[in-house]
């Protein structure tokens, strides 16, 4: 990421206090698209017995990342909120391991961003979780 | 035939709230976010406490979307295992000693989770109510709905399906 992107990555983080609680880190965004880490941490657990994560975090983790993706967009001119999010869950996140979400705006109108995601733990390859939402594009 | 004796109602609510708090107090993502559950009979409420770490928007300010789905999602659960659990408690097949010392049941796994965000979640304490639309033997579906100062105006809820533990497990 070029020095001016990872400053606007850093703020947007920043300026969110619950993602910033949750310790996610925004990797890359522009363009209508973000990607962003959070670490494995015990505080996040909701199964004791297996140790993964719980659906709470990654649901935050996927909120975040698909608002950021909204955000970007180049015909969004500013702020957005969630109108809905659906989450599917395919397979526990194995524990030990960061979750990595990646979200794109695949289409966009004045009033409404159509978002997905994907999360994923190492393995790539067998997302953890994918997500549909949409978002409101706020007047100019 | 003579009925046995009712047993004293404090027992009563102490076995019950012995086996509610092991299952709120169990789940470290619910007390990361400071939840807590009001139990009236087999009703709970949640309630999740306003704390800062919760906002999303600083300049409104607003709840994040994602603290108000995982606050949806952990009502959903609890209120999914304490349908589960109640009968299992109240018939004796399970000993809400061996609860509360830690020894939890297995807990539904979510398959998917949809949330609709009615109004943007103001920065007071928050309250949910699940309603289990029905609990079969492999799957489960629940409806959460969450309200703040007016319960006549929910801002958020959501509906989810979930995977029962197998009984054996």
């Amino acid at each position: 990421m070029s020095p001016d992107k990872t400053k606007i990555a850093e703020q947007f983080i920043g300026a969110i206090p619950h993602s910033e609680a949750l310790g996610m880190q925004l990797t890359e965004i522009g363009e209508g698209a973000a990607e962003i880490i959070m670490d494995y941490d015990e505080r996040f657990i909701g199964d004791p017995e297996t140790g993964v994560i719980h659906g709470g975090a990654v649901s935050a983790l996927m909120d975040t990342c698909c608002g950021a993706a909204a955000m970007s967009h180049p015909k969004n001119p500013g702020a957005t909120a969630t109108i809905d999010l659906r989450i599917d869950y395919m397979r526990p996140a194995t524990p030990g391991q960061r979750i990595k979400a990646r979200a794109e705006c695949y289409h966009i109108t004045r009033s409404v961003a159509f978002v997905r995601a994907r999360a994923m733990d190492d393995d790539e390859n067998r997302p953890v979780a994918t997500a549909t939402g949409t978002f409101t594009v706020e007047a100019k | 035939m003579a009925r046995a004796r009712p047993e004293p109602v404090q027992v009563v609510k102490q076995r019950r709230d012995a086996a509610l708090n092991a299952l709120v107090h169990g789940i470290p993502y619910s007390q990361f976010l400071g939840i807590e559950f009001d139990r009236r009979g087999d009703e709970l409420t949640a309630l999740m406490p306003f704390q800062d770490k919760l906002i999303g928007n600083p300049l409104l300010p607003a709840l994040h979307g994602g603290a108000t789905a995982a606050f949806l999602e952990v009502t959903a659960i609890i209120g999914l295992s304490w349908s589960m659990l109640w009968d299992e408690i109240e018939s004796g097949r399970l000993d809400p000693e061996l609860l509360a010392h830690g020894k939890l049941p297995r807990l539904p796994k979510t398959i998917d989770f949809t949330v609709d965000y009615l109004r943007s979640g103001l920065p007071r304490d928050a309250y949910a109510r699940a309603q289990v639309a029905r609990s079969g033997r492999r799957y489960a579906s629940v409806h959460v709905e969450a309200w703040q100062d007016n319960r006549a105006r929910p801002f958020a809820q959501a509906s989810g399906h979930f995977l029962m533990p197998r009984p054996d497990a």
